[in-house]
């Protein structure tokens, strides 16, 4: 596969090591100078010292026949610009864009560019899986599907300790598809299996039920224990 | 949005016509270029930012435009501001010809300085 990276940062450097170790051809589109220096010395000609966002250069680049096209600058309003143009203007078939602001990312939908990775947002749930008081961390949104699943930590008090899988008041749609028991393997659990005090529950919602799961499973009032 | 030579002279003429102006920057000093009796809102909010869009009370605003130096932010805030919250007028500078062309097809207006400045020149050496 062709895949063209706009943005030669740490994360744009990463992603091209990734994708030339997994034999695709690889160029990222950089502008500055010393940063497609470094990406040439360790990776070989992979870069092109240019404004990803110009069409111009995006052509002498050769995106007509790219097949995968990926926008990771810190800018979001540069990444928005340089994927509408990929898409619309190329017709490359998969646009993939970096968000630096949660905010954007409904915009960017909004604006015809579907995949977007909220960086910020990946960040903070990871910091969050490792701070045991948060009960709900986001593991993984499947975009397409209107599905994301979550990590919750079913904390003493919640409302879902002793009862049944079955008789939780998740929002429909939602699946307990992995139970995690201090000293246990995990299990799939069955409709009859109690919740207890310290499970943990891999869950699969509905993208946007999110209030829905904390109320069923971790608290009405917040409790700020530690 | 973008209170350079360009803004701060367009918010000057439509306050002067008794207009009612909004202007945003995300830098303060901008607002200097602002003539004393400018009797408009000056906003320190980025256009490129919803939140920033509401406190300029853009759903009210009949006509936007985006004339930042940096041609991505004047069209992402201009898409924003059509696409989101359905300001009948609104206009971008976009300083690459090439992308003012693509803009133009996905249906934004968007004026090209450098496009029109040297057909201007160009007329002028001609006539």
């Amino acid at each position: 596969m062709y895949v063209m990276v706009i943005g030669g940062g740490d994360l744009g450097y990463y992603l091209a090591r990734e994708l030339l170790a997994n034999g695709h051809e690889v160029l990222v589109i950089e502008k500055d100078a010393k940063k497609c220096e470094r990406m040439e010395d360790e990776l070989g000609s992979v870069s092109l010292c240019g404004d990803g966002c110009e069409v111009a250069v995006l052509t002498k680049a050769g995106i007509a026949r790219a097949d995968v096209f990926i926008a990771v600058t810190d800018e979001d309003d540069d990444n928005l610009a340089a994927c509408q143009i990929a898409k619309q203007k190329f017709g490359v078939p998969k646009v993939i864009a970096k968000i630096n602001n949660p905010k954007d990312e409904r915009i960017f939908a909004k604006l015809g560019i579907e995949h977007t990775v909220d960086g910020v947002a990946l960040v903070l749930e990871h910091i969050k899986a490792q701070i045991s008081t948060f009960p709900l961390i986001h593991l993984l949104s499947l975009k397409d599907r209107g599905l994301e699943i979550v990590l919750v930590r079913i904390a003493e008090g919640s409302p879902a300790a002793g009862k049944s899988v079955k008789s939780l008041s998740l929002p429909s749609g939602s699946v307990v598809s992995a139970m995690i028991r201090e000293g246990q393997e995990c299990q799939v659990p069955a409709l009859d299996t109690i919740v207890e005090a310290g499970d943990q529950l891999v869950c699969l919602i509905p993208s946007g039920s999110e209030r829905a799961v904390q109320a069923a499973l971790v608290s009405s009032t917040r409790e700020q224990s530690g | 949005m973008g209170c350079g030579r360009v803004g701060a002279e367009l918010a000057r003429l439509l306050d002067a016509e008794g207009h009612r102006v909004t202007i945003l920057d995300i830098e303060a000093s901008s607002f200097d270029k602002l003539p004393p009796d400018f009797k408009g809102r000056a906003l320190l909010e980025s256009a490129t930012d919803e939140e920033g869009l509401r406190k300029a009370n853009i759903s009210e605003a009949d006509a936007f435009v985006a004339v930042t130096r940096d041609d991505e932010k004047n069209a992402m805030a201009a898409q924003i501001v059509k696409e989101i919250f359905g300001v009948p007028r609104v206009i971008c500078r976009i300083y690459d010809p090439l992308r003012e062309e693509f803009y133009e097809s996905l249906g934004l207006e968007a004026i090209s300085p450098t496009v029109v400045f040297a057909r201007l020149l160009k007329e002028k050496l001609e006539g």
